[in-house]
């Protein structure tokens, strides 16, 4: 056994580090390494550079036009990005229904979405949790129903990320009553700009406007634009959470976040000496750092079982459960290190244009980043929900 | 990148594991134990024959020079059947300490022998105020008309009645730690022995003017040659504590399916199945930090140290922690002595006071702790 990246792999590394220094815009860097909101613009800007690359589907293969690489490349270049303050790659289009058209979608459905997801043509939302559907998400309640050769879809979905931004929703319908909960959901691509479609912003505990609500009333949806077969749509999101959930762990934007907060709590004073050196603030900073040796560990087994073609089923779920636990550690130690500085809120310099002189700008964060923090463990199936997933499928209980 | 093991390894595994099976039911557990310090096992004569004991030392010494996976195959599979012979105590610290310091005459004397199994040792490295700080020796060697006379204490000392030989920490006149062999029954020496509380076979030596020849000095400085075999050790224990947590939630989880309480199996209800989980997650990041530590024994021995001191203190608090759950959950049955568990469990409690508990090592890497 060993544990060190290949040559080839470490030269892929410089490769990308010199990329992100040299292509990642000074703005953009500076939004996300002070934990500002970024605007549509900034998305879409850096993920037209990356796209230009060819480096923007990372996870797809070359004949769809993506680079090709291995679960041990993408995971380098997750953790690159994170290191280099890039925006994530807001991942509804490249990362979720993508692999889904490719595995179920015709050829028509191919030849249209595809390039235009890699061309950053269509921003995509994800229309699955609904008022009473959320962990349990297959008792959701949105109605399909055939008129000819359309769907009249009418309900509501909810959680909608960065749905205010975007003009295509992958979205579960029930196409059958009868049929047993799971049987009867089918799997449709919309257009946000067909009549009968709404949108309300959610806003957060943390201010920012992240999520939505979309309200779906008589839209006529084409039957050409239903993946897969009808009632084949929970095999599609099945698919989708089983896919490439390498990154779950989000190790990249964990070490990211200990490296700040070591600097942090170095430049911290407590009683004339960095807050680092406090034992009880201190030990917990160690113990944060023995969870991330041990995560990026684990987190390489299961990427070097995806590597050797085995598909990282409930161990996804391992890497979920830890990877948020430790994320939101840091962010309430970020928190906690501010001290005073943790309490003044400047919603208009994390979310819009205003300016805030240095200081403030550092510390403008933390805060809201720690209430943020708190979807890691909710979203992409709360903790619970994946704790449930182990206990079933690799302790048979 | 790679978690593969090799065909080799795949074998040597196999091999060890079906042996273990065999023959360490929890019967023979029983005798195996109450036999310890007697004579060498019928077990133990087959881990010679096999290689098992040749296996972590290099071949210039007559080993098979097996790396820090292997050593962490042969811990685990120790671990999982909770094999009460002396692997650590009784082969490994004394054996590397030998390799890396004693002379050819003195490996043949008793490395040689050590290594075919024809008899064990021990290491006295902790005394009494010490704690687990190898390096704070009062024991002192002083040389006087060409003759070593060591005078001291060491505490706890694993293996020590069966050991043929007791390799010595003491501080020499330089102020520098030395290291040196004291046959059993030397004149001067005296050894209380006791069981530890998970049942391992040890004793208390203490030293007054004892006498021994110039070539009874393995070492007049041991330390670099002593952190190393330390670490070794540290990475070895943290791999029989995942072999141990292993067996620890295997058995709870088979416990808690067949278990029945309001009419169902324990393990249908959620509280518990989230718990068994939990102890999973514990296992699976250990799992991690002991490959860590299996394969940092080759670094330098700053960064071998840091992952090292990281595995051991993280593997600690997850032992500890499957060791209470595994009680818990196999509720009152858990408590008996007649529960195979509880025997795991007193083992992975006591894990930690082996080479340094949490605390110790938690604070080795708040020492050195890589602040950007």
């Amino acid at each position: 056994m060993n544990l060190t990246f290949s040559p080839e792999e470490q030269v892929f590394r410089t490769e990308v580090r010199r990329f992100l220094s040299d292509s990642l815009p000074g703005d953009i860097r500076e939004r996300v390494r002070l934990g500002r909101y970024l605007r549509a613009d900034d998305h879409l800007r850096w993920q037209n550079i990356l796209s230009e690359q060819g480096w923007l589907a990372s996870n797809w293969p070359t004949e769809h036009g993506g680079p090709g690489w291995g679960p041990v490349q993408r995971h380098i270049f997750d953790e690159e990005c994170a290191a280099a303050h890039a925006p994530t790659v807001v991942p509804f289009g490249v990362n979720m229904v993508a692999p889904v058209i490719m595995k179920f979608g015709t050829a028509e459905q191919q030849q249209h979405y595809l390039p235009r997801i890699l061309n950053n043509q269509d921003w995509w939302c994800q229309g699955y949790s609904e008022p009473g559907a959320g962990s349990d998400l297959a008792s959701l309640t949105t109605r399909a129903v055939r008129d000819g050769e359309h769907y009249i879809v009418n309900g509501q979905k909810t959680w909608t990320t960065l749905g205010q931004h975007a003009n295509m929703l992958f979205c579960l319908v029930r196409t059958d009553l009868a049929a047993k909960k799971q049987a009867g959901i089918s799997f449709l691509l919309i257009d946000m700009q067909t009549p009968g479609i709404s949108v309300r912003p959610i806003i957060t505990l943390d201010g920012a406007h992240e999520v939505n609500e979309v309200f779906l009333d008589n839209v006529r949806v084409p039957v050409e634009n239903r993946v897969g077969e009808e009632g084949q749509g929970w095999t599609c999101a099945k698919f989708l959470l089983t896919h490439e959930r390498t990154g779950i762990a989000g190790l990249g934007h964990a070490k990211q976040a200990l490296r700040h907060l070591k600097s942090l709590a170095s430049r911290i004073e407590h009683r004339g000496k960095p807050l680092l050196t406090l034992p009880s603030f201190r030990q917990r900073v160690v113990k944060a750092e023995l969870e991330l040796m041990a995560l990026e560990v684990t987190n390489l087994r299961v990427i070097a079982a995806a590597r050797n073609g085995s598909a990282p089923g409930a161990e996804s779920s391992l890497l979920k459960v830890r990877g948020s636990e430790l994320r939101q550690e840091l962010s309430e130690l970020t928190r906690r290190a501010l001290g005073p500085a943790a309490l003044p809120f400047f919603p208009e310099f994390l979310h819009g244009e205003a300016s805030l002189d240095e200081g403030l700008a550092q510390r403008a964060a933390g805060s809201a980043q720690y209430f943020n923090r708190r979807k890691l463990s909710i979203y992409g199936g709360a903790n619970e929900i994946q704790k449930t997933i182990v206990a079933k499928t690799i302790l048979g209980m | 990148m790679d978690f593969a093991l090799t065909d080799e390894q795949r074998m040597l595994e196999e091999t060890l594991t079906r042996l273990v099976a065999d023959q360490v039911s929890p019967e023979q557990r029983r005798t195996l134990l109450n036999a310890a310090g007697t004579e060498t096992s019928a077990l133990w004569r087959t881990f010679a024959e096999l290689g098992i004991l040749h296996m972590p030392f290099s071949e210039d010494v007559g080993g098979l020079g097996g790396d820090g996976t292997d050593l962490m195959i042969i811990m685990q599979a120790l671990g999982r059947g909770l094999v009460p012979e002396p692997y650590l105590a009784g082969v490994l610290l004394p054996g590397k300490l030998l390799a890396l310091t004693a002379s050819s005459t003195q490996q043949q004397r008793w490395l040689t022998p050590l290594l075919e199994g024809e008899h064990q040792l021990a290491l006295a490295w902790q005394e009494h105020h010490a704690r687990y700080d190898a390096f704070a020796v009062s024991t002192q060697a002083i040389q006087r008309n060409g003759q070593w006379l060591l005078t001291g204490r060491k505490d706890v000392v694993m293996n020590l009645k069966a050991a043929a030989t007791t390799l010595v920490t003491a501080r020499v006149e330089s102020g520098k730690l030395g290291l040196f062999i004291v046959p059993a029954g030397t004149a001067g020496s005296t050894m209380h022995h006791y069981r530890t509380m998970d049942d391992q076979s040890a004793g208390d030596l203490t030293l007054e003017n004892v006498t021994l020849a110039l070539d009874n000095c393995l070492s007049e400085d041991v330390s670099n040659a002593l952190s190393e075999v330390l670490a070794i050790g540290r990475a070895a224990l943290c791999a029989e504590a995942i072999g141990a947590m292993e067996t620890a939630c295997d058995q709870t989880l088979a416990y808690i399916k067949e278990r029945k309480q309001f009419g169902l199996p324990l393990a249908a209800f959620q509280a518990l199945q989230h718990r068994m989980v939990d102890m999973h997650l514990h296992l699976e990041q250990s799992r991690s930090m002991a490959i860590l530590a299996a394969t940092s024994l080759t670094l330098p021995p700053h960064e071998r140290d840091y992952k090292i001191a990281a595995a051991k203190a993280y593997c600690g608090e997850s032992a500890r922690f499957i060791a209470e759950q595994a009680i818990q959950l196999h509720g009152a049955m858990g408590m008996t002595d007649e529960c195979y568990v509880s025997n795991y469990a007193k083992h992975l409690v006591m894990f930690d006071h082996y080479l340094g508990d949490s605390d110790y090592h938690l604070e080795t890497v708040s020492e050195r702790l890589e602040v950007a």
